[in-house]
């Protein structure tokens, strides 16, 4: 499969305080790769260097072969979509109009949007189920239902990769699974290449074809959901005893936590 | 919504043309509004019969009512644009160029030009908008540089960061005016805020500044609205966050003291408007610029005629009546932020 992004080398952090070291890995067309690790082991900072937010100290990201300063912010909206932890909703944007954001980096200067445009913007809203609530204002959405409209928007910037930042963390159950089997379907069905952030190790194991966990801003290890979920490594990660068994129901790895005494 | 939006900005256009007319005719001379259309029609169509040229109530129309309401719906457009832009840019419903220092920024480079007698002009601008424009835009990326906190805005450092730099402003301007000797009647009127004994030469002053800064503020809407959802989601929707930023603030800043340099300082009509647009059309700022333009022209066109005639024939200054106005307002807003 085409490699997406490639990332080599990189480091980055913030007032020269490194939070990323020396990071290589591809992330391929068409691949969910889970990005695993303990809160501030640089995993949003990731995306944030992969989306030119935060510039980097060392190393290099290539988007399709290009180097990513080469492109413009809105050549970059074209091809990477982001899906945050959360979006600010201190206004009264109904659900098609935040959509219809994600359809930005596609138009020029002095063009409104087009019939099409609304077309694109509204078959997103139709794959994410979010139809129904179109002209509702987006502050008055529940989160799962907020996620989902965002979803659409990411969709709506036709992107070929999609990054997601923690997607489902302030989620309940039934919406994480409804998002992250709503992100696998539209994953297989357009072959985008998602890199995911996540603390929820199951939910990655669950959903990703390759995980990589990061320790303290490096990557400890990287490999199929089977190879990076053992007793052994998070044990080093996350410094907790857990068993792992298989999931009934996939066979994927996923992690039982040991009580103390 | 339920109504189409060419049709709301129509029909707000119509009610401000009507209410134009309406203050036209009144005054010291009472002047019917067929009349005013008669005098109006006369100028715009070359073809005219020209029936009232050279009379006195042609004179009054044209040559004094005319260019003051004209300049009243300029300057309430310009600066209902400019405090509705900041709103969005700061994400904070305070923001306006009075409350930010702005005007009062503006105030002094326009004292500052009047003192020092500058007359040059330069493209077809004059000194007195040009130093305005400079002040007022120095003021901007003052409060903006020291009220930014991460990605929002805090009110509260906002507010006193405006209240700060507009007060230093004011002190300046005072002192000018206490040296000012000959010139200190001209200086005292842009620290209160009046349309009296406007002509046509402030219109033109006028025109450019208003023209080219709406036109940016209308042309970047859609950025506008991005910029709602944060920077860095901006930025990630293709938005060149930075430059969109410093074009918009630019604008803003040329829009309020363009007013100023014309009218001195007249507050909270960059608060009022754009709230009151905001609950008849949403927040999107396509259809709100244009909409908080439009009634913040009407706004100051109703002000004006309440000024000139209130208290008949002195008259008041207009800057009195929208803080009069626009004060409890910010203090609603105030009331209603600290709930939430």
């Amino acid at each position: 499969m085409e490699t997406a992004i490639r990332v080599e080398k990189l480091s980055c952090g913030y007032d020269r305080r490194p939070v990323l070291e020396d990071l290589s890995f591809d992330l391929r067309q068409g691949e969910m790769l889970g990005v695993i690790g303990p809160n501030g082991s640089g995993k949003s900072t990731l995306i944030r260097a992969l989306t030119r937010i935060l510039p980097l100290s060392r190393g290099r990201i290539t988007l399709y072969g290009m180097p990513l300063q080469d492109y413009t912010v809105r050549e970059i909206a074209r091809e990477v979509a982001v899906i945050p932890q959360q979006t600010p909703v201190t206004f009264a944007f109904s659900s098609l109009d935040v959509v219809m954001m994600g359809r930005t980096p596609h138009l020029r200067r002095f063009r409104r949007e087009g019939p099409e445009d609304r077309e694109i913007a509204l078959e997103a809203m139709r794959r994410t189920d979010c139809l129904a609530f179109r002209d509702r204002p987006i502050h008055e959405l529940s989160g799962g239902e907020r996620q989902r409209v965002i979803i659409a928007r990411a969709l709506a910037q036709q992107p070929s990769i999609l990054l997601l930042d923690e997607p489902t963390s302030f989620l309940d159950l039934n919406h994480q699974v409804e998002i992250f089997d709503l992100l696998r379907h539209v994953c297989a069905r357009d072959g985008l290449a998602v890199l995911c952030v996540s603390h929820d190790l199951n939910l990655s194991s669950e959903y990703c074809h390759r995980l990589m966990m990061l320790k303290e801003g490096r990557i400890y290890t990287d490999g199929t959901p089977e190879d990076i979920l053992t007793r052994g490594h998070i044990k080093a990660v996350f410094e907790t005893d857990v068993t792992v068994i298989k999931s009934p129901y996939s066979g994927s790895p996923q992690i039982i936590l040991k009580p103390g005494d | 919504m339920t109504m189409k939006r060419p049709l709301i900005l129509a029909l707000t256009a119509v009610i401000l043309f009507f209410a134009c007319v309406f203050s036209m005719g009144v005054g010291a001379v009472y002047i019917p509004a067929g009349t005013v259309l008669q005098v109006l029609a006369d100028h715009l169509w070359p073809g005219g019969t020209l029936e009232t040229a050279k009379t006195a109530t042609d004179t009054i129309v044209w040559e004094i009512r005319l260019p003051r309401t004209l300049l009243a719906v300029l300057v309430g457009a310009a600066l209902a644009s400019s405090g509705g832009v900041m709103q969005g840019f700061f994400q904070n419903p305070m923001a306006d160029p009075y409350i930010m220092g702005i005007s009062a920024g503006a105030a002094l480079g326009a004292t500052v030009a009047v003192t020092l007698d500058l007359q040059f002009w330069m493209l077809g601008l004059n000194a007195v908008s040009i130093a305005a424009f400079l002040c007022g835009l120095a003021v901007t990326m003052v409060v903006y540089a020291f009220s930014r906190r991460g990605g929002r805005v805090a009110s509260t450092t906002l507010l006193l960061t405006g209240i700060a730099i507009g007060a230093m402003a004011t002190s300046f301007t005072s002192y000018m005016l206490v040296m000012g000797g000959e010139n200190q009647r001209q200086l005292l009127f842009w620290l209160m805020g009046s349309l009296s004994a406007r002509r046509w030469d402030h219109v033109w002053m006028l025109v450019p500044y208003a023209a080219v800064g709406l036109a940016v503020v209308l042309v970047y809407a859609r950025e506008l609205n991005v910029l709602l959802l944060g920077d860095e989601q901006a930025s990630q929707l293709g938005v060149h966050v930075e430059r969109v930023k410093l074009i918009l603030l630019t604008a803003a800043a040329c829009l309020a003291a363009a007013a100023v340099s014309v009218s001195g300082i007249i507050g909270f009509v960059g608060l009022l408007a754009p709230h009151m647009v905001r609950l008849i059309v949403g927040p999107d700022y396509r259809i709100l610029t244009p909409m908080a333009a439009l009634a913040g022209a009407l706004l100051l066109v109703l002000a004006d005629l309440v000024a000139r005639t209130a208290m008949a024939p002195a008259e008041m200054p207009i800057g009195i009546l929208t803080t009069l106005l626009g004060a409890p307002f910010f203090l609603y807003l105030l009331h209603r932020q600290r709930r939430t």
